[in-house]
C-alpha cells in the first residue's frame, strides 16, 4: 500500500507491505519492520526497534491528529491510487469539504470573497461567541466555492458557513 | 436520616452527591435540561426530571421548577453541590419555607457571607486578620491618602460593589493615588452603576491558602486542613493540593483556630471553606467564606479520610458530629487537576463539541471524578468542567510522580481539553517545589513554550496502519473476515454432530 502523509504540514512518501512478523515500512527512503495491534478503534499499539508506541487517532475538520503518548501530530493521508473519495476526516484532500460553526454565535467578518484561492488554514470568517472572537479557517487549499454566511448573521452551532472545493 | 435527596446541579458533582446517596442507601432524584438528557449525572440516579432548557436561568437557576420536581416526587432534602444555587440565599430560604431541608448552611448564613463589606465588618468585630484597608468606600483623595500612607504602598483600589478586575486599580506610590482613585470611581459607577471605592494593602504574589471548616447542627466546628490553590488562570483555581507545602502544624492550627472563629460568627452549619491569602511572611489574612462544598473537597477527603458529602448529608439529618478536633489528624499528600474543555491554542475559549475518544487514568493513588463519557457532546451552556483528576501518595513528591502518570495515560479525543497544560504544570521545577503564588500560571503562560516533538515518523507509520487496519466496510466487504470464522465454526460443528 502506497500513501502521502502530511505529518504537521511536511509531506512523506509511505509504502506498507505485509511481512512476516508485521509490516516492512519504507518512509521517505528508510526501512524498518513494524508489529502493529489495533486494540479498538482508533487506539493503535505500534512495536518498532523494540519500543512500544501508544497511540491514538482523532479525526478532525482538516484531517486527523494522531497522538503518540501525549504528543500530537496534524496529519493528512492520501491514497495516490484511490479513485473513491474517502469519508470526510480520513483527509481527502479532493472532494469539496464544508465549513462549519462550531457553536453558536454571530458572523462578525468575511474575509474571503466568493471564488478566491484559499490555502489551508487561512482564515475565512469570524464569528464572535461570548465576547470572544474565533477564526474559522479552510480545511483545505482550494477555492472558495460557496459562502454562506454574512457579516451580521446569527449562526447555531453546526451551520454551514462556507464551502471549499 | 433522608429518603430522597433531589442533586440541584449537574456534571461530575452531581454523579459523586449520586454515588454518595448510593452509598447511604438514599434514593437519588436528578434533574436535567434539554441538552442534558443523555448525561451521565441522569443515568446515575434513580429518579429523574426534566427542568427546562438549556440556559441555566431557566434550568438548574430555576428555583420554581426545581422545588416542584421536589415537591412532585416527594424528595425530602435537596443537596445544591457547587455554583448554581449553592450560596443562594433566597433558594435556601425557598427550600426551608417549602419544608425540603437544603443540605447546607441557613440562608442566614448565606446571606452574611455573600456581601464582601459585610463580611469585612463582622470580621473587624470579631477581631479576625484580614486584608488591611477599609471596610466602606473612599469619600476623598486625602482620606484615601491618609489610609495608604497608614497601610503602606502598594495599594489596591477595589470598587465595592464589583469584581472581575472591573474598577480595580493597583497604586504604588502617592503620586499616583489621585488619578487612579479618579479612574477607579468612574470605571465602578461605568460598570456596577456605583463609584464607591475602598481600599486594600496589594498584597505581592501572594498565595490563597483555604481551610475547610465543618459544622453540625450541635455546635460543634472543627477545621479539616487547608488547601493550596495558587494556580489559578484569570482568576479561576487549576489546581489544588493539600496541605500547602509552605503551612506546618503550628501555622495550621493558628489558621484552623481564625477559620472555626469566622464560621462561628456565622453561625456556619455543614461543610465550608474559609479563604485567606498569605504574603512572602507567611502572615495570613481573612479573603472570604465560600458558603458551600467545593470543586476541590477531595483532596481533603484523601488527605483527611473523611466522606466530606455524606457527613453533609448525615448533618443536614440532625446527627452529632462523631468526632473532635483532636480526632482529626492529616496523612499523605493529594493534589488535584480540573479538566476543562478548553482551547489553549485559542485563549482557552469553551470548547464544546462531542467527546470522540476517552481512556480514563487508574491505577494506585488515582481517583478521577468525571462527569462525562465517551459519545457525550459537551453542551456550551455550562462551565466546561469535564473531571477532577487526583493524586493521592504518602507525601508530595509520590503524589506528584502519581498524577503525572496519570495525566499521560489520560487520553480525551473530539474536543480541546487543558490536558496539555496540566501536565506542563507538572513538569515546572518551580511547581514541583511547591514555589507558587497565584501570579505563578499567568506567568508561566507568557512565558515562551518550545515543544520537541521526536516521533514524527512514528506518526507517519501510524497514521498509514490505521488506514490499513480500519478501512471502512461498504456493503460487500461487510464483516467478512467474522462471516468466514464463522462458516468454518459452523462447519465443524456440523462435522461434529453427524
Amino acid at each position: 500500500m502506497l500513501y502521502e502523509v502530511t505529518i504537521d504540514g511536511k509531506n512523506h512518501h509511505l509504502q506498507l507491505e505485509r511481512a512476516e512478523a508485521g509490516w516492512q515500512c519504507r518512509l521517505d527512503g528508510l526501512v524498518v519492520t513494524v508489529d502493529a495491534a489495533l486494540n479498538r478503534p482508533n487506539v493503535l499499539s505500534l512495536l518498532m526497534n523494540g519500543k512500544s508506541y501508544d497511540i491514538k487517532r482523532e479525526l478532525t475538520a482538516s484531517g486527523m491528529n494522531i497522538w503518540v503518548s501525549s504528543i500530537g501530530y496534524g496529519a493528512q493521508i492520501r491514497d495516490p491510487r484511490s479513485l473513491r473519495g474517502r469519508k470526510d476526516g480520513a483527509g481527502d484532500n479532493l472532494s469539496p469539504r464544508k465549513l462549519v460553526a462550531p457553536m453558536p454565535g454571530k458572523v462578525v467578518r468575511v474575509l474571503v470573497r466568493e471564488k478566491a484561492d484559499v490555502e489551508a488554514g487561512q482564515g475565512i470568517v469570524i464569528v464572535e461567541a461570548m465576547k470572544m472572537q474565533n477564526e474559522i479557517k479552510s480545511p483545505k487549499k482550494g477555492i472558495l466555492r460557496k459562502l454562506l454566511a454574512e457579516e451580521g448573521n446569527n449562526v447555531n452551532a453546526g451551520d454551514v458557513l462556507a464551502i471549499v472545493e | 436520616m433522608f429518603k430522597k435527596i433531589l442533586i440541584a446541579n449537574r456534571g461530575e458533582i452531581a454523579v459523586r452527591v449520586i454515588r454518595a446517596c448510593r452509598e447511604l442507601g438514599i434514593t437519588s432524584v436528578a434533574v436535567y435540561s434539554d441538552v442534558d438528557r443523555a448525561a451521565l449525572h441522569v443515568r446515575k440516579a434513580d429518579e429523574a426530571y426534566h427542568i427546562g432548557p438549556p440556559a441555566a436561568t431557566e434550568s438548574y437557576l430555576n428555583i420554581q421548577n426545581i422545588l416542584d420536581v421536589a415537591k412532585r416526587c416527594s424528595a425530602d432534602a435537596i443537596h445544591p453541590g457547587y455554583g448554581f444555587l449553592s450560596e443562594n440565599a433566597e433558594f435556601a430560604q425557598a427550600c426551608a419555607d417549602a419544608n425540603l431541608k437544603f443540605i447546607g448552611p441557613s440562608a442566614a448564613s448565606i446571606e452574611m457571607m455573600g456581601s464582601k463589606t459585610r463580611a469585612r465588618k463582622a470580621m473587624e468585630n470579631e477581631g479576625i486578620p484580614f486584608v488591611p484597608g477599609t471596610s466602606s468606600g473612599v469619600d476623598s483623595v486625602e482620606q484615601a491618602g491618609r489610609v495608604a500612607a497608614k497601610i503602606g504602598y502598594p495599594v489596591l483600589l477595589k470598587a465595592a460593589a464589583g469584581g472581575g478586575g472591573k474598577g480595580m486599580r493597583l497604586v504604588h506610590t502617592k503620586e499616583e493615588l489621585g488619578s487612579a482613585l479618579d479612574t477607579a470611581q468612574s470605571e465602578a459607577r461605568r460598570s456596577f452603576g456605583d463609584s464607591e471605592v475602598y481600599i486594600e494593602k496589594a498584597l505581592l504574589n501572594p498565595r490563597h491558602i483555604e481551610m475547610q471548616v465543618l459544622a453540625d447542627e450541635h455546635g460543634n466546628i472543627v477545621y479539616l486542613g487547608e488547601r493550596e490553590c495558587s494556580i489559578q488562570r484569570r482568576h479561576q483555581k487549576v489546581l489544588e493540593e493539600s496541605p500547602s507545602p509552605i503551612v506546618n502544624a503550628e501555622m495550621r492550627r493558628r489558621m484552623g483556630e481564625i477559620a472555626v472563629r469566622v464560621a462561628k460568627t456565622a453561625a456556619y452549619t455543614s461543610a465550608g471553606t474559609v479563604e485567606f491569602l498569605v504574603d512572602e511572611s507567611r502572615d495570613f489574612y481573612f479573603l472570604e467564606m465560600n458558603t458551600r462544598l467545593q470543586v476541590e473537597h477531595p483532596v481533603t477527603e484523601l488527605t483527611t479520610g473523611l466522606d466530606l458529602v455524606h457527613l453533609q448529608i448525615r448533618i443536614a439529618a440532625g446527627e452529632p458530629s462523631l468526632f473532635t478536633q483532636k480526632d482529626i489528624s492529616l496523612r499523605g499528600h493529594a493534589i488535584e487537576c480540573r479538566i476543562y474543555a478548553e482551547d489553549p491554542d485559542n485563549n482557552y475559549f469553551p470548547s464544546p463539541g462531542t467527546i470522540s475518544l476517552l481512556l480514563d487514568p487508574a491505577g494506585p493513588g488515582i481517583r478521577l471524578d468525571s462527569g462525562v463519557y465517551e459519545g457525550w457532546t459537551v453542551p456550551i451552556d455550562y462551565d466546561p468542567l469535564l473531571a477532577k483528576l487526583i493524586g493521592y501518595g504518602t507525601d508530595r513528591p509520590q503524589a506528584l510522580s502519581r498524577l503525572a502518570r496519570a495525566l499521560d495515560e489520560y487520553f480525551v479525543g473530539g474536543i480541546k481539553t487543558n490536558l496539555p497544560l496540566l501536565r506542563r504544570i507538572l513538569s515546572q521545577p518551580d511547581f514541583q517545589a511547591g514555589k507558587v503564588d497565584t501570579g505563578y500560571l499567568d506567568r508561566l503562560l507568557k512565558a515562551e513554550t518550545a515543544e520537541v516533538k521526536h516521533d514524527e515518523n512514528v506518526a507517519a507509520i501510524a497514521a498509514g496502519l490505521f488506514a490499513i487496519l480500519e478501512r471502512p466496510s461498504t456493503g460487500a466487504n461487510d464483516g467478512q473476515g467474522a462471516s468466514t470464522w464463522k462458516k468454518v465454526a459452523r462447519l465443524d460443528a456440523l462435522r461434529e454432530t453427524t
